[in-house]
């Protein structure tokens, strides 16, 4: 048993709640958004808080998601620390501005938290918006962080590390959620507060900002997506891309469980999908099978060199997640031929409880099995 | 130690705020606990149910399809839950709104009249927690001490005067509740 300071910090709370007030204790500048299930708890919990009143943050519930993503670029031209969140169909409306912002390379956090789709799909949980978040709606060459937290911690730490990579890569970051994690409570520990950026630290941060902070001893900054010269926006474009591949040298990160030296079969799974697959993992353990998990804690960059160095030992993979497959295809790239992947999960709502992954395993090993293998080895 | 629970009823018997009392309590036993509600467009005299997990070990799944106990608060639950209840686990429901009892005899079950108890009492909103109490009484997870420490941590300080009802009626429940087989 934990002493009892330890256990007066720790809070039961909601994912969704807890971004909200993360993000006040981060000391972001404010929200934009919009009401929509399964995350309208952000924007509930923001006006409970009011922290517009103590730290001075702005909270704003806009017309539209449009609006939304549109507030949150024109506060991300000032150097601000500002985010927005909401579910499928709302970050769907967002993805042109999200791609406006990639072009002008500025900070913003984007909290998405997925149901089933598409279209209007239902506001129950889903893994469907994989492919929105990591290849984007929106126009041109560009790329946003994606992180993908799997639990109600790492919902407030994906808002202290999102903070933190926007300013240092100037890109819009994604959090990747879903209902499950969002409408879920668990225990949680909330970061200490941490003041709001004042304009002389925004001014040293962001010296390309349009905020006027300095104007008398500078020229003016402008920022724009378009430009008439092609040669100009190539240049651009290549610039950009230079960074994109600094981020994937760098940034991209994940979490082994049970993996070791004798792991015959790997599962590759992200946010919900990894805790069910975590407790599948168990199970098969409990029957002598060797398997263990591969959790990407980012989406993009993917974690394409572990899971390329791990394929080399391993019998095959599978890839679960709560769509109809769209991970499975980064995975596939990712292993270079040298295993075979597998899909499953359920969508539109419908989330896969450990024992659909255990079965989804079995069928998937039989296939796989070679004629090495002992007889009798699926005990059941 | 993991014990997985579906508290089952309809929306307004305090199903959600009962699963989180027990969560709390089980934060205050130095438990992992995770609490998952079905959300959508429930409402009064709709179906709600929440699964709650308590465990010395890091919670893995907070989405599972067998339960150590299931407690239903009415008859479509009974339905939906008893046969998802693992061999050996306990089914709890109340008197009053099960007409057709539980049938399984590899589960033990209890039976316990919150619902006259709290009509009985004139105070029909402790009758999650005299449902509360008859699970503790069954399945000690976490000691009425430490659900009154929950209580003190879930409810906003100008509630606090009404712990001590809610200990009274947990403390009824565990006298209540009934073994049926």
């Amino acid at each position: 048993m934990m002493d009892n300071n330890q256990q007066n910090d720790y809070k039961l709370l909601k994912g969704n709640e807890v971004i909200a007030l993360a993000a006040i204790r981060y000391g972001y500048d404010g929200f934009f958004g919009y009401p929509i299930t399964p995350q309208s708890e952000v924007l509930e919990t923001l006006a409970v808080e009011k922290p517009w009143e103590t730290t001075g943050m702005v909270v704003l519930q806009a017309e539209s998601e449009v609006a939304s993503i549109n507030m949150l670029y024109g506060a991300g031209c000032t150097g601000k620390l500002v985010f927005t969140s909401s579910s499928s169909p709302g970050i769907a409306l967002m993805q042109e501005g999200i791609s406006y912002m990639c072009g002008n390379e500025l900070p913003g956090v984007i909290v998405s938290v997925g149901r089933g789709g598409p279209g209007l799909g239902t506001i129950q949980p889903g893994q469907a918006d994989y492919n929105q978040a990591v290849y984007g709606g929106g126009n041109g060459d560009y790329n946003c962080i994606v992180l993908a937290p799997n639990s109600v911690q790492e919902m407030a730490d994906c808002m202290g590390k999102a903070a933190q990579l926007t300013f240092k890569w100037r890109t819009p970051v994604i959090i990747l959620s879903d209902g499950v994690i969002g409408q879920m409570m668990e225990k949680v520990i909330l970061p200490p507060f941490t003041p709001r950026r004042t304009d002389a630290e925004i001014a040293a941060q962001c010296p390309w900002a349009t905020n006027g902070i300095g104007l008398k001893s500078r020229h003016y900054n402008a920022l724009s997506t378009l430009e008439f010269d092609p040669q100009v926006m190539e240049d651009r474009n290549r610039a950009m891309a230079e960074k994109y591949k600094r981020i994937q040298a760098e940034e991209a990160d994940y979490e082994l469980y049970r993996v070791d030296d004798d792991t015959d079969y790997l599962i590759v799974a992200y946010g919900i999908s990894s805790r069910v697959s975590m407790k599948a993992v168990d199970i098969l353990r409990e029957n002598g099978i060797k398997v263990g998990m591969l959790r990407p804690k980012t989406l993009w960059p993917f974690p394409s060199k572990a899971i390329s160095k791990l394929s080399e030992k391993i019998k095959s993979i599978l890839c679960v997640e709560q769509s109809e497959g769209q991970m499975i295809h980064d995975v596939r790239l990712a292993t270079e031929g040298q295993a075979t992947v597998y899909h499953t999960g359920r969508s539109g709502g419908m989330i896969s409880s450990p024992v659909d992954v255990v079965d989804a395993f079995k069928s998937m090993a039989r296939e796989t099995i070679t004629k090495n293998w002992p007889k009798g080895y699926w005990i059941k | 130690m993991t014990e997985e629970i579906i508290i089952s009823g309809f929306g307004g018997q305090g199903v959600l705020s009962m699963g989180k009392i027990l969560a709390y309590a089980g934060i205050m036993e130095g438990k992992q606990v995770s609490w998952m509600p079905a959300y959508g467009p429930e409402q009064r005299g709709g179906t709600a149910n929440v699964t709650v997990i308590i465990s010395d070990d890091v919670v893995s799944s907070p989405i599972v399809s067998q339960y150590d106990t299931a407690i239903v608060l009415n008859q479509p639950s009974l339905e939906k839950f008893e046969p998802c209840i693992k061999p050996g686990g306990v089914i709890i429901y109340d008197g009053h709104s099960i007409i057709q009892p539980p049938k399984r005899d590899d589960i033990a079950a209890y039976r316990i009249d919150a619902m006259e108890e709290a009509a009985r009492t004139g105070n029909s909103k402790v009758f999650n927690m005299l449902v509360l109490g008859g699970y503790l009484k069954v399945c000690p997870v976490a000691s009425v001490e430490d659900v009154v420490r929950g209580l003190h941590k879930a409810l906003p300080e100008r509630h606090h005067k009404l712990i001590p009802m809610n200990e009274e009626a947990i403390r009824r429940g565990m006298e209540i509740i009934k073994k049926m087989n």
